[in-house]
């Protein structure tokens, strides 16, 4: 109880500076937060209980509004709850809100939310990245101990990077995606952002496992990530992809991977060069694939059942169109209509053929690395977090800043952002590390042990 | 010139599954509006489809009864359009890898020879929801959707344009219809819309090899009206060549009420569907053991077994077609004769008197309250001798309307057969002597009276005389 309180107290403090979140859900959290007292005093614990944690407004909340972002969902109340959120309440965590993102999850800077600016606790003129920029915001601001996230191209590495802090997306059909706002189905995967990997195995350990409401879960057992933290990684055979470490890189990130890999040296892995030839295509493929499933998936919200329904409609098209034309942002638009063209007749099969069968090659990239390396060192993002509004007119410029982070979700395998440094403008640059699906523990256990062999994580933004 | 009709039909059959396709609800119909849903079928965000296994069991029966190939490995695709009745702005439908391919079906018209139809595919299929307009409890004004029908599984039965008449067609669908509701996988009530029906007619003419455009029919929802469209599509194509115009390629109504169909949508304004693999479903895999069990547990088809009851029960084969009329009759027929060896016997009295019941009654055969146990102890006491086959009509309405045994009925109401010549012959006597005028017309040589006496007899005894004893007794005694 205390702890919550304190943190809502500090959510009210610096929230005009942040935005993180869309709802603070206060009446919840004093409720969840008695709960967990009375759990506590019998005795029936995890390390879950009476922890204050807040979630990216994608996830369904019974009774809470959920609103993704978008105008769309301003007024949407589910009547039932997603199974990850579903699962860290019966831990016993206290629930603090739904946070900030990009309208529908699509966007890199959480600009496209229709609800306000959420602002980088580094630097309040800069981006906290996206789509989950409120969850990596909130964990930076100290604001909830840990978030949840989702990740379909990099939304969750991508602003852990950038407000330093660890994310990790979690390997496709690890946690279950029921209850979860579907932007593009075959990538979308939930995860943890927190502010150490400790906390990050933690959470997954609660969130993994089968579903039997999702298809695409998987009945692979769930081991004890915690156990997997030994703090070595001696003999550890770590890939370096030609491919990610480019000229023109920026040199502040460069600079940090040069410093990681030389701990990483320090602490006896090996390194080894390889290559994923086809990531040149990645950012093309995901934009085909992820728009396609995005242009289905977003037709539910027509205004017939749920959501925003214009007013005096002449007609089913006219309140089709209008509902949808005012209840979008441009961004979503935009990628429901490059999705419809890829899916039309006569283009299906140039486009969204195509794509698939450079996603296969893509991923084949991976499992042939896998063959030779545990796991893959790599940027998280070409730059640190860049200014608000300096991207926002060029939708090109803002994909490519997810180059490094989609090829993993094409192959569908596991990733995580660990804090590796700061820019010379203090923005905090996160090093990502890629293992083989299912094999999270190999990954966490790289990344605590840099934790442990670096301070990087236990620096405070200034707020 | 004259044409030749050709005919593709598509029917869509709703599995008689308890639950829905994609989600918990149940598919019970005539529910409250929206009562039967839950956020999959209502397309709530978040919400994702879990396929019913119970539905893919019941399209490999459906497969191997019209002997398609099973696919190892077949794949759910989204069909994308907007409508208020489907939740989602897609149905979960199949496209390129449907669970069967490839099968046919040997139809048999009067007359003709018997006849193989290609079905192209079978797939597995949401259906949508309804929209309920104007005066509904609680709606004012505008239109409803009612979402109990969304996601109920549909299985769509393609055939091969390989009909070339309206008798034809029916008979096709006849059979399908036969088979689905024989294998139990679906009601086959056409009027609720369980068994549903779109054909694709063109016409070209006799002798040319290049099919002629297409029209598709959509709602026709009975054998009849199957039989009225096509013929009224193939007239209205027909005229329109011979006018000098051209028949276009679009989707057509048919409206029973006039026995017409009207232009519902052209080709330009058709739907672009825009299929692709829904990405929330994997790929639905069936081994060989699956297909081979499921082919062990199949029951025997009616064709195979009308065969049988010819040549086990030595029927003819107009018999054993109408016992295998459903499998519901042909296992009541089959529970009689494990009871009872006389098989024709029990032939001519379900084709008689229980036919007979059920149409006045409007009863199906599985609630037909003389049970085959019954309907057999009664067959035992005719040929026993106990009761006369006339009298056995008369208890067998008693049976039908208490459902009491038969030999409870003949006892209480005192319908045991006389069959004691000492009994009899006191009748005889007495009517003897009563139509002695009669008696000397018949010794003349008018033969013809001798119906007259027997029924004179059975009249006196109730009809509860033995009719042979009767006979025997009467002849002995005029020609005395
Ligand atoms: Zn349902």
């Amino acid at each position: 109880m205390e702890a919550t309180k304190a943190m809502l107290a500090r959510i009210e403090a610096v929230e005009p500076q942040i935005g993180s979140f869309i709802t603070v859900t206060h009446g919840q959290a004093l409720a969840d937060a008695e709960a967990a007292d009375r759990r506590i005093a019998s005795g029936e614990m995890t390390f879950l209980t009476g922890i204050p944690l807040a979630i990216k407004d994608i996830f369904l909340t019974e009774g809470i509004r959920t609103t993704c972002g978008s105008r769309m969902l301003d007024n949407f109340i589910p009547p039932y709850s997603a199974t990850s959120w579903e699962k860290l309440h019966s831990h016993g965590a206290v629930l603090l809100g739904k946070l900030n993102q990009d309208e529908f999850a699509m966007g890199s800077s959480n600009e496209s939310s229709a609800f306000g600016v959420c602002r980088n606790p580094w630097d309040r003129t800069c981006i906290p990245g996206g789509s989950s920029g409120g969850s990596a915001a909130a964990v930076a601001a100290r604001q909830a101990t840990a978030t949840l996230g989702t990740d379909t191209g990099g939304s969750i590495r991508q602003p852990a990077s950038h407000c330093g802090c660890v994310g990790l997306k979690p390997t496709y059909g690890r946690v279950s995606r029921y209850g979860v706002i579907a932007y593009a189905s075959s990538l979308d995967q939930v995860g943890p952002l927190t502010r150490d990997v400790t906390d990050s195995a933690i959470m997954l350990g609660a969130l993994a496992g089968h579903d039997p409401k999702d298809s695409t879960s998987v009945a692979t057992p769930v081991p004890d990530y915690c156990a997997a933290l030994t703090g070595t990684v001696k003999g550890l055979r770590i890939g370096l992809p030609k491919e990610y470490f480019i000229a023109g890189l920026d040199p502040d990130v460069q600079k940090t991977m040069d410093a990681a890999i030389e701990t990483y040296r320090r602490l006896d892995a090996e390194f080894v060069d390889i290559s994923l030839p086809h990531t040149d295509y990645a950012v093309a493929t995901y934009y085909l694939i992820a728009t396609a499933e995005a242009s289905s998936n977003l037709a539910r919200y027509d205004g017939v059942r749920f959501g925003h329904r214009a007013e005096d409609a002449a007609g089913l098209l006219d309140m089709y169109t209008r509902s949808r034309s005012q209840g979008f942002g441009a961004e979503v638009k935009r990628r429901i209509m490059l999705g419809t063209y890829a899916l039309s007749s006569g283009y299906y099969d140039a486009y969204y053929v195509k794509a698939q069968k450079v996603r296969t090659l893509i991923m084949q990239d991976f499992m042939r690395a896998f063959g030779d390396v545990d796991v893959i060192l790599t940027p998280v993002a070409p730059t640190p977090a860049f200014k608000i509004g300096e991207k926002s007119d060029d939708p090109l410029q803002m994909y490519l800043s997810d180059i490094f982070t989609i090829p993993v979700n094409l192959a569908g395998t596991c990733a995580m952002s660990v804090p590796a440094g700061f820019s010379a403008a203090g923005l905090p640059i996160g090093l990502q590390l890629i293992g083989k699906p299912f094999d999270e523990e190999t990954i966490l256990r790289a990344a605590h042990a840099f934790e442990q062999a670096t301070e990087w994580h236990t620096r405070k933004a200034v707020i | 010139m004259r044409f030749q009709p050709v005919i593709g039909l598509e029917v869509h059959v709703q599995l008689k599954t308890a639950s829905k396709i994609f989600c918990g609800c149940s598919t019970a119909f005539g529910s409250e509006p929206n009562s039967q849903t839950c956020p999959v079928c209502l397309g709530l965000p978040g919400a994702l489809p879990v396929l019913n296994k119970q539905v893919v069991e019941f399209a490999i029966q459906a497969g191997l009864a019209t002997n398609c190939s099973i696919t190892p490995r077949s794949v759910f695709a989204r069909k994308n359009y907007f409508y208020p009745d489907l939740p989602k702005g897609y149905q979960i439908s199949q496209f390129e890898d449907p669970i069967c391919q490839h099968g046919w079906l040997d139809i048999q018209v009067e007359g003709q020879e018997s006849k193989r139809i290609g079905i192209t595919r079978i797939h597995m299929e949401e259906d949508a929801g309804k929209l309920v307009h104007g005066d509904v409890s609680g709606l004012e004004e505008g239109s409803g959707v009612d979402l109990n029908r969304a996601c109920t599984p549909l299985l769509e039965v393609v055939s091969e344009p390989d009909l070339r008449s309206s008798d034809e067609a029916v008979s096709y669908l006849k059979q399908l219809h036969q088979i689905v509701t024989w294998l139990g996988i679906c009601d086959g009530n056409m009027e609720e819309g369980s068994f549903r029906c779109d054909a694709n007619v063109s016409v070209m003419p006799v002798g040319s090899e290049t099919l002629g455009t297409r029209a598709e029919i959509k709602n026709v929802n009975s054998f009849k009206f199957v039989k009225q469209a096509i013929e009224y599509e193939i007239r209205r194509q027909i005229e329109l060549i011979e006018d000098g115009a051209t028949v276009v390629q679009e989707t057509r109504l048919f409206d029973p009420t006039s026995g017409t169909t009207r232009s519902m949508r052209s080709k330009e304004e058709a739907h672009d569907y825009r299929y692709f693999p829904d990405p929330d479903l994997v790929p639905l895999v069936i081994d060989d053991a699956w297909v081979q069990r499921t082919r062990d547990e199949l029951p025997e088809l009616p064709e195979q077994r009308m065969q049988r009851f010819m040549t086990e029960w030595d029927l003819s084969a107009y018999d054993a077609e109408v016992l295998t009329a459903s499998r519901s009759l042909a296992e009541y027929f089959e529970a009689c004769v494990a009871l009872h060896v006389n098989a024709k016997a029990v032939s001519n009295w379900m084709m008689g008197e229980i036919t007979r019941a059920l149409n006045d009654s409007g009863t199906s055969i599985d609630c037909c309250p003389v049970t085959p146990r019954l309907l057999v102890e009664l067959l035992k006491l005719i040929e026993g001798g106990t009761i006369s086959g006339k009298i056995a009509k008369t208890v067998f309405e008693a049976m039908w309307q208490s459902g009491k045994e038969p030999a409870t009925i003949v006892q209480e109401q005192g319908l045991v057969q006389v069959s004691d010549s000492g009994a009899i012959e006191a009748i005889i006597d007495e009517i003897l002597t009563r139509e002695a005028g009669q008696v000397a017309e018949f010794r003349s040589g008018k033969d013809k009276l001798f119906g007259f006496f027997v029924g004179q007899v059975m009249k006196a005894s109730k009809g509860k005389a033995n009719p042979a004893v009767v006979n025997e007794l009467l002849l002995s005694k005029l020609k005395g």
